[in-house]
């Protein structure tokens, strides 16, 4: 069980929530979400948007703590964490430069390799590349090098926006344009069949530990924004239907691959594990949806835990390591 | 790894096998999130058909409440009758009288808005598979609905003169030879949402003729007729032929938050609408309908539908400016009332996959694709200039020529995406 919070006191918590990305909707519900959880725990919380008022509400809130529930541009991408470390207030989550070198996939990817981890074959390029080069030919180059079926996704973008999965050639360049409409940069991998895998990471300052894994199964195969969002559209097991073994290695992969990214506090690792048990990762995410139907907060349960004494201690463990 | 409980399989849903089949049409949609940024004032929307509420001046409302609640208060605040309140019901017919409408107020029924008559309509109406006719595009709201009753939605050409009577006959015929059953014709016949169009007054009666012909039933649906901006438009399909269901509303020349609407129809189906009413709601909000009814005794209601006139054309003629300035090889339809532009977009690029591209230059529209039941529309999109300030027009069409630029030089990058 994660240790919880033993504070007596009345935590002063400032969520910031929604936001101009492209996962406004999905942030305001996350920001929600833990607002009531905390609200429960005994906390005291406000929900502010992080918009032109953004540093002359912190001097008025006077928050202990500030929990950005930002996902997307602007909450993953490090901006917004820079000004909150100047702000001198503690907050929940990366630092801007962990949020930085794990919001961006391409970058992500190559950390955590180095670190050992095995992560699907890439491409990553920006679109200039097509453009200043000949683009059916640079993607038959890639395709000759890394067979179908791909993922074709933005380089930085959340909740599957922009995801294409790929499996033949005449695809692919739709795939493209849909990647480059949320990003100015797309990675071309190679797709893994597997069960899909979502490992979260809590740090309350003794160390990260990785919460049971938990596995999601899209009823239509694909695990898209509706399927993510839409209660009933995917089926999740928590924890996932997976060996020992195989769990023990996820774990690991989302420990090894949150400490290469430098993050803290928090984290979800999603990963694949394909049919001969070898873990894949995907990516991380700093900002992890707190939504109803989201896989950190499963995690939680899963674990045992109540929401509220989690989010508590984090929100605690945030504090401390100002 | 910690310990953990035995694991447990969630799809955060246990009714999902107790839905009717009806339900599995509703589910959440990426596009519809997107819009979520358009609340933020960075922000220019083009998207939501909002009336400018702003131009309506507050005083006029504060003194028909005051004057309301001093002469009937307690019967505002009442349960009414399932087919409305009979004064507003004599309001009525001098507003549908503008358009050639002669009626009994007791052919009419108030509903919660007009979206409710039509969803009260659909339900009378549409089983399974049922074809409703509609123009191509049609309103976002009324796809809903139909889709909702499970209908085949089957879209009829239409162009700067509206509905085609030639296209209509076709698809008829087309539905009949495929042996399926249509309930009736969708139109909304004055500057339509989303494409602006009116129904040229020379193709009114060729449309009546050939639905009388095949008995199929008109639903005419007319929130924006008072609109104009030149002349006013010709009398309503339902002051040619009894049998039309007329629907109107409220919304766009007093204001949306009443919720209060009104379907006049034949004394047979009236009945059976006023019956669906009580059983859905029991009766439309009583203090609304008062209000409203105040308001009209009370304020120079038709110099404030001037006004919202003055307001949207100068609106209107700021986006087709800034299409012309920005844009000036699009095709555009160019409205004389109402609310909306239909433009076309260069070949190859679809509205829908554009939008997260707009929504990063901060400025919002409505795919074309959410005017078709039938998955088409890709190449359109929907502006609407009645809400943002014609600075704010100018600004947002300009963002969304840097955005089609944008995603053209993308397409030909990439070559056509088809």
């Amino acid at each position: 069980m994660i240790s919880k919070s033993k504070s007596k006191s009345k935590l002063k918590i400032q969520i910031l929530a929604g936001g101009i990305s492209h996962e406004r909707d999905i942030s305001l519900k996350s920001g929600r979400r833990v607002a009531d959880a905390l609200l429960e725990a005994g906390a005291d919380v406000i929900i502010r948007e992080p918009d032109e008022n953004l540093l002359s509400n912190i001097k008025k809130d006077k928050p202990d703590v500030i929990w950005p529930c930002l996902h997307g541009a602007g909450g993953e991408d490090g901006a917004l964490r820079d000004i909150l470390a100047l702000t001198g207030v503690a907050f929940v989550g990366a630092t801007a430069n962990g949020a930085r070198l794990a919001w961006d996939k391409s970058i992500a990817k190559v950390l955590v390799s180095r670190a050992g981890i095995q992560t699907p074959a890439s491409v990553t390029l920006p679109k200039e590349t097509f453009r200043e080069l000949d683009a059916d030919g640079v993607l038959k180059a890639i395709t000759q090098t890394i067979s179908f079926p791909l993922v074709v996704k933005p380089a930085r973008s959340g909740s599957a926006q922009g995801v294409s999965v790929v499996k033949k050639a005449d695809e692919l360049a739709r795939a493209m344009v849909d990647a480059y409409v949320y990003c100015d940069v797309a990675i071309i991998e190679k797709f893994v069949d597997g069960t899909e895998l979502a490992i979260s990471v809590v740090d309350l300052g003794s160390g990260p530990i990785a919460l049971p894994v938990v596995e999601v199964e899209p009823v239509s195969g694909r695990f898209g924004y509706q399927e993510r969002y839409t209660a009933g559209e995917t089926n999740y097991y928590a924890p996932a239907r997976i060996s020992r073994a195989v769990a023990e290695r996820a774990a690991k992969v989302a420990l090894d691959a949150h400490v290469a990214l430098g993050l803290r506090h928090l984290s979800r690792i999603d990963a694949i594990v394909d049919k001969k048990g070898v873990v894949w990762f995907l990516e991380a995410n700093v900002c992890p949806g707190m939504t109803e139907t989201s896989l950190l907060p499963q995690a939680i349960t899963a674990e045992g835990s109540s929401l509220s004494s989690v989010y508590l201690s984090i929100a605690e463990a945030a504090l401390r390591t100002r | 790894m910690p310990e953990t409980s035995p694991t447990r399989s969630n799809n955060f849903d246990g009714w999902l096998d107790s839905y009717s089949e009806r339900a599995h049409t509703l589910s959440v949609s990426e596009v519809r999130a997107l819009f979520a940024v358009v609340s933020r004032p960075e922000v220019v929307s083009l998207a939501g058909g909002m009336p400018y509420v702003s131009a309506l001046p507050k005083e006029l409302l504060a003194k028909a409440y005051e004057s309301m609640m001093a002469k009937k208060g307690d019967l505002a605040i009442q349960y009414g009758g399932g087919q409305g309140d009979a004064e507003l019901r004599e309001q009525l017919r001098d507003i549908m009288a503008i358009e050639g409408i002669h009626a009994s107020p007791d052919d009419l029924v108030v509903t919660t808005g007009s979206q409710h008559a039509l969803d009260l309509v659909a339900g009378l109406f549409l089983d399974k598979g049922d074809v409703v006719l509609a123009e191509g595009p049609s309103y976002v709201g009324a796809i809903g609905i139909f889709r909702h009753y499970e209908a085949h939605i089957e879209h009829v050409f239409t162009d700067d003169d509206g509905i085609s009577p030639v296209a209509l006959q076709e698809a008829i015929d087309r539905m009949k030879a495929q042996g399926r059953r249509i309930k009736f014709l969708y139109l909304v016949p004055n500057f339509a949402n989303p494409s602006g169009v009116t129904l040229a007054k020379e193709r009114r009666p060729q449309i009546i003729e050939i639905c009388q012909r095949e008995h199929i039933l008109i639903l005419e649906d007319n929130p924006y007729g008072l609109l104009y901006f030149d002349k006013p438009v010709p009398d309503a399909l339902r002051s040619m032929d009894d049998n039309v269901i007329y629907l109107g509303s409220f919304s766009k020349i007093l204001a949306p938050g009443f919720r209060v609407g009104y379907v006049l129809a034949p004394p047979a189906l009236r009945d059976k609408i006023v019956l669906a009413q009580e059983s859905a709601l029991l009766c439309p909000s009583m203090f609304s309908q008062m209000m409203i009814s105040e308001y009209l005794s009370v304020a120079d209601w038709r110099k404030q539908v001037d006004t919202f006139r003055g307001v949207y054309r100068e609106r209107r003629d700021a986006a087709l400016d800034a299409m012309n300035e920005y844009l000036p090889n699009l095709r555009t339809t160019k409205p004389d009332g109402g609310f909306y532009l239909w433009v076309t977009l260069p070949e190859g690029i679809d509205s829908k996959a554009m939008l997260p591209l707009a929504v990063k230059e901060l400025v919002a529209y409505t795919p074309g694709t959410a005017f078709f039941g039938d998955g088409t529309g890709q190449q359109h999109l929907r502006i609407c200039y009645s809400y943002p300030t014609p600075e704010r027009i100018k600004l947002g069409i300009k963002r969304l020529a840097t955005v089609i630029n944008l995603q053209t030089e993308l397409i030909e990058t990439f070559g056509k995406k088809k």
